[in-house]
């Protein structure tokens, strides 16, 4: 799965979760100054994320995921 | 061998009465948010409160569940001394013992009564539920007294951005006793210690005690969000397998009130039918652990929303992460 694959992924799960437009979630962007995704709506991301590419994302590893990039590149990482 | 008698059983136990207490003081977001560096719309935003009640300085977690029950009992048709157990599950009550149950019993003249507490934190209702529909149909118990009962401001940091907006008192009991139908379903509970730091009051007792320093709750608040909803929506799906009903047939859904962002997480999860009603108490009352549930559901009957002999599902959860659930019909 391309890194493209996964952004287009997280992107449906952050509209789904958060009701903010897919195209607005960028690489670049942060989930909590850019896209106003708060601490409670990022856990059922990363939940959705783990359903979705069937990774594990620990508790411990969710404060480190702060851009949209930080959270694709860790997908296609332990995918 | 010696064959020892065992008591003559009941064949069904039920929930006959339900009372509730509310605190009179009024505590707004905007009040609790000037401590915290937060406003009102920050808190409904993370929580769905929009006010919460905290007790007067004469009253504790015994006398708010005391007067909880007295209302329970009224509405049973029942008298005090018609009690035979009295089981208050809180974490809040000033004495690692006597237990609040004791000081309950004795505040509403339940003289015949034997008491206990349940230390199972917001699960403690629910537990309760499960032990009173055991306790009846084997023979233990005729009429009980389970009062859920919270003094929690006493306990919290105001400084505390994570704890402080959520958590208010308040009590709540029901009484159970043999019925001719069954009215409890089968409790589906569990716990897991592992994660004992996850909700937990610190300092503890002990070290309390040598450095004056108050015990304060402390919540992992995303690790606590992530567990409810990722666990809680299978639990009330095994609790309504068991309870021989479908989803339905179900009137109300009245969850532990711990957020609104959890109850509507776990709502989505269950997949449940338009027409069943979600308790959201949590809006006016906060999160009152153990009281959470009886509240919620004296503010569903009161309001004609529930009525008597619905079918409502009751889920529990929190420190310990203990958590139990089950089908009840509405006393």
């Amino acid at each position: 799965m391309s890194h493209e694959d996964i952004l287009a992924g997280l992107a449906a799960i952050v509209n789904e979760v958060a009701g903010i437009p897919a195209e607005t979630v960028q690489m670049e962007k942060s989930f909590v100054d850019d896209l106003d995704v708060d601490s409670l709506s990022m856990v059922e991301v990363v939940m959705a994320c783990e359903d979705k590419f069937g990774v594990t994302i620990p508790d411990t590893e969710v404060k480190n995921l702060n851009t949209v990039a930080d959270a694709v590149n860790y997908i296609a990482a332990h995918k | 061998m010696s064959t020892l008698k065992s008591p003559t059983t009941h064949s069904a136990a039920g929930l006959i009465g339900l009372g509730a207490y509310r605190p009179e003081r009024v505590v707004t977001n905007d009040e609790v948010a000037a401590r915290i560096d937060s406003s009102d719309e920050w808190i409904r935003e993370r929580s769905g409160i929009i006010e919460r009640r905290y007790a007067g300085a004469d009253e504790t977690a015994a006398s708010m569940g005391a007067a909880a029950a007295a209302r329970a009992i009224a509405d049973a048709g029942l008298q005090p001394t018609d009690i035979d157990v009295v089981m208050v599950a809180t974490f809040t009550h000033r004495f690692q013992t006597p237990s609040a149950a004791a000081e309950v019993s004795h505040l509403i003249g339940a003289t015949n009564a034997s008491a206990f507490d349940i230390s199972a934190a917001c699960a403690g209702f629910c537990y309760g539920l499960g032990i009173a529909d055991s306790l009846i149909r084997s023979g233990t118990a005729k009429n009980i007294v389970l009062v859920g009962t919270e003094k929690l401001s006493d306990f919290l940091n105001p400084d505390d951005r994570g704890t402080a907006f959520i958590f208010a008192d308040g009590a709540g009991a029901v009484v159970i006793s043999a019925t001719t139908t069954q009215g409890i379903s089968p409790t589906v509970w569990g716990a897991d210690g592992s994660a004992m730091d996850a909700i937990i009051m610190e300092p503890d007792s002990v070290q309390a005690g040598i450095t004056h320093e108050p015990s304060h709750i402390t919540m992992q608040g995303q690790r606590v969000f992530r567990w409810a909803v990722g666990s809680m929506g299978d639990v009330c799906k095994d609790a309504l397998a068991q309870s021989g009903i479908q989803a339905t047939d179900l009137v109300a859904f009245v969850p532990h009130q711990a957020n609104l962002r959890i109850t509507n997480a776990i709502v989505k999860h269950l997949d449940l039918p338009e027409s069943v009603i979600v308790a959201k108490d949590i809006e006016y009352t906060g999160n009152t652990s153990a009281a959470s549930i009886p509240l919620a559901l004296d503010a569903l009957r009161s309001s004609g929303q529930i009525k008597t002999g619905d079918p409502v599902l009751l889920v529990g959860f929190g420190a310990g992460l203990a958590y139990a659930a089950q089908v009840a019909l509405t006393p």
